[in-house]
């Protein structure tokens, strides 16, 4: 056995924490992402048990294992597998690592500091569905990530782990590392096969709902997304059974999820799926600790920029799909973004709202048109130049992009039932009912908040404004002569 | 005069074989393009299109979709200011505008030397360590206004050249695909039945 070195305790983004580690197992390691290090800790041991296994066995490990998936729609991994047309070739699969959600911080670390565990999961699914060949779609603003999977690729081609009779065997696939060039749509996964045309990133009409059915090229493709893919070598070589013990029936195994905001110790913790609750995640010791400064908890967003928001009332909510659902969001993309009690809400949903504002493709007019207006009419709100009627014409702008009720989290101080997730929405994809999500939660649950805004001089965020003086020394506003 | 040097025109013929379909090489070719010339001139597109079999306009279009492709010269040193929540919550507007009294430009400008192009960028996927920005696209975490004084300074001074190449260049390692170890892409149409390790096993 080779010296298996030193373990760090802390990686940027990263720290341990003593739940199991599937994916994240390596990353104790400095040197984690080189081959040596992968190989000296087990790397390629799923691939040999799946290549020991027919097609068809590798598959339905998959699928027993209940494999949800990662990229924030939370489907099986193994039934969209089977979507596919039986008699159409070739099959293709497109890795989605365009990671860009807002708050989501996972699927960067997984390319980083493990990409022999991501192509080890890219050729266990290309072996067991009959994919020909493997596109693995990163998001151009990552070139360290680029950098380490293209080190990784090269030396397992060398090593006979990729390419033509791998392993020996009669299994032959290529792997081609693919640069994106930012666009935060192209993690939708029929936006992304547009991508890899050479088009403009922008979604497809639906249907055909899967890519499955109709994809790269027109042909059967699976999109998978980094950290479900990142999953499957433990599972072959641990078993399906091993990995349904961990987490709740529903959600089984663990899952990333990163924590930000003001917490006294953000990061990217893997967490036990279906059980863990936000409570444990924000306030547990081997977790974020608490709130900055002892502060109170005035809200979180509990799955990514496009989930509408919970407050302390949903402390207890677990990482379970369809309870958190039932309290009115997602789960999404596991990232959870903390507010404490000195947050100014209106401006911080304008944060998120300006975002999704900028990322829409343009392909679907109420997104393009609705998620500009959101942006124009909450940013003079929160300039204080707004009038009570803009209030209302955020909901009804929003109305435009997902009419009916929209979904929020229940609020004893205010009198609310909780309205369940998901929403009715106009526009192809996601973009647009998320541009509007974070100013329908902050206005259904803080609407003083927004009131005060439009009233009282002291609620309006000023920037402080160094001025260089003659002599060159910065000062604030105010001591202007 | 051909747009790409020879280098680049055999890493180009080298990356459009990798795809089933050469069109979907238009985005490798255009980051190949921006890293020899800096941005993206006409030039540029039209030579991609001719290679990937597109017209100028179709490359053009696709080209002005993503964001990372400058279509007039930047600094040598893009830096983007993430601005999105997690940044916002802890520091990132009074970040920005110290980068602009800083460097003495508006986000979206040049300083007059040409070094410095500075940016509001959207979510970075470093969450847990913002406030952020990057530099040519290599992350900054927990960057405070001193901090990032102290970036500029030493970028100025060429201290980080080691680290941080010039605007343009991504990867400074590429992937290498083996001729003797590829499987080789195949036009989807040329592809009638199953791979044969399925074909040989049963499908699933």
């Amino acid at each position: 056995m080779t010296d298996i070195g030193t373990p760090i305790d802390w990686a940027p983004g990263f720290i341990a924490n003593t739940t199991p580690k599937i994916v994240s197992g390596r990353f104790e390691f400095e040197d984690s992402f080189t081959i040596e290090r992968a190989m000296a800790t087990g790397a390629y041991n799923g691939l040999k048990a799946a290549l020991a296994k027919t097609p068809a066995a590798v598959h339905d490990e998959v699928r027993g294992a209940t494999v949800l998936g990662r990229g924030g729609a939370g489907f099986p991994a193994g039934v969209k597998w089977g979507f596919m047309p039986p008699d159409k070739w070739p099959r293709y699969l497109v890795v989605n690592g365009d990671e860009s959600e807002p708050g989501t911080y996972k699927d960067r670390l997984l390319m980083e500091r493990d990409p022999h565990q991501l192509i080890e999961g890219c050729l266990i699914a290309c072996y067991a569905t009959g994919l020909s060949q493997c596109f693995l779609y990163v998001r151009g603003e990552m070139p360290l990530a680029h950098e380490r999977i293209a080190v990784a690729l090269n030396d397992a081609y060398e090593a006979r782990l990729v390419g033509k009779n791998i392993l020996g065997s009669n299994f032959s696939v290529d792997i081609v590392l693919h640069w994106g060039a930012g666009a935060y749509v192209v993690g939708e996964e029929t936006a992304l096969i547009e991508s890899l045309e050479g088009n403009r990133g922008m979604p497809r009409l639906k249907p055909p709902f899967f890519p499955a059915a109709v994809g790269l090229y027109g042909q059967p493709t699976i999109v998978n997304n980094i950290e479900t893919l990142a999953n499957l070598p433990w599972i072959l070589s641990n078993g399906a059974q091993a990995y349904a013990e961990i987490g709740s029936e529903s959600s089984p195994g663990t899952r990333l999820v990163a924590v930000s905001g003001h917490v006294k110790r953000p990061g990217v913790y893997e967490i036990v799926n279906g059980l863990t609750t936000f409570r444990d995640l924000i306030y547990g010791d081997q977790y974020c600790k608490g709130i900055r400064d002892d502060n109170e908890l005035k809200a979180f967003v509990p799955g990514g920029g496009s989930a509408p928001w919970f407050t302390p009332e949903q402390l207890d909510v677990p990482f379970e799909g369809r309870e958190a659902s039932a309290e009115g969001s997602m789960l999404g993309s596991g990232a959870v973004i903390v507010m404490d009690e000195t947050t100014d809400i209106p401006t911080a949903a304008l944060s998120l709202t300006k975002f999704y504002a900028h990322e829409s493709c343009g392909k679907c007019v109420p997104c393009r048109e609705g998620g500009t207006w959101l942006e124009k009419i909450l940013t003079r709100v929160v300039k204080g130049q707004g009038s009570p009627r803009d209030l209302e014409l955020l909901l009804e702008v929003g109305a435009t992009i997902c009419p009916g009720d929209f979904p929020h989290a229940s609020s004893s101080r205010l009198g609310l039932e909780a309205q369940p997730f998901p929403y009715k929405m106009t526009t192809i994809c996601f973009v647009g009912p998320s541009a509007f999500a974070p100013i329908h939660s902050a206005l259904t649950l803080f609407p003083e908040e927004f009131e005060a805004k439009l009233t009282r001089r002291d609620t309006i965020p000023l920037m402080s404004m160094p001025v260089a003086d003659a002599t060159g020394t910065d000062e604030s506003v105010g001591a202007v002569s | 005069m051909r747009f790409f040097t020879s280098e680049n025109q055999r890493l180009a013929t080298e990356i459009i074989g990798r795809y089933p379909k050469a069109r979907s090489a238009t985005i490798p070719l255009l980051h190949l393009a921006q890293e020899q010339h800096g941005w993206i001139s006409d030039d540029a597109m039209i030579e991609v299109g001719r290679l990937v079999d597109a017209t100028p306009a179709e490359v053009k279009g696709t080209a002005t979709f993503y964001e990372m492709f400058k279509f007039a010269p930047v600094g040598k040193y893009l830096i983007n200011i993430c601005g999105t929540m997690s940044c916002q919550l802890l520091g990132a507007d009074h970040l920005m505008h110290h980068a602009e009294t800083k460097l003495g430009v508006v986000a979206g400008g040049t300083t007059e030397d040409g070094l410095f192009t500075l940016e509001h960028a959207e979510c970075q996927a470093a969450c847990t360590e913002a406030p952020t920005l990057q530099v040519n696209y290599r992350h900054q975490y927990r960057v405070t206004t001193e901090s990032f004084d102290q970036l500029v300074d030493d970028l100025a001074a060429g201290n980080l050249d080691g680290e941080i190449p010039p605007h343009g260049t991504l990867g400074r390692v590429r992937q290498a695909i083996p001729a003797d170890k590829s499987v080789g892409a195949v036009p989807p149409t040329e592809v009638d039945g199953p791979p044969v390790w399925l074909a040989v096993e049963g499908a699933s």
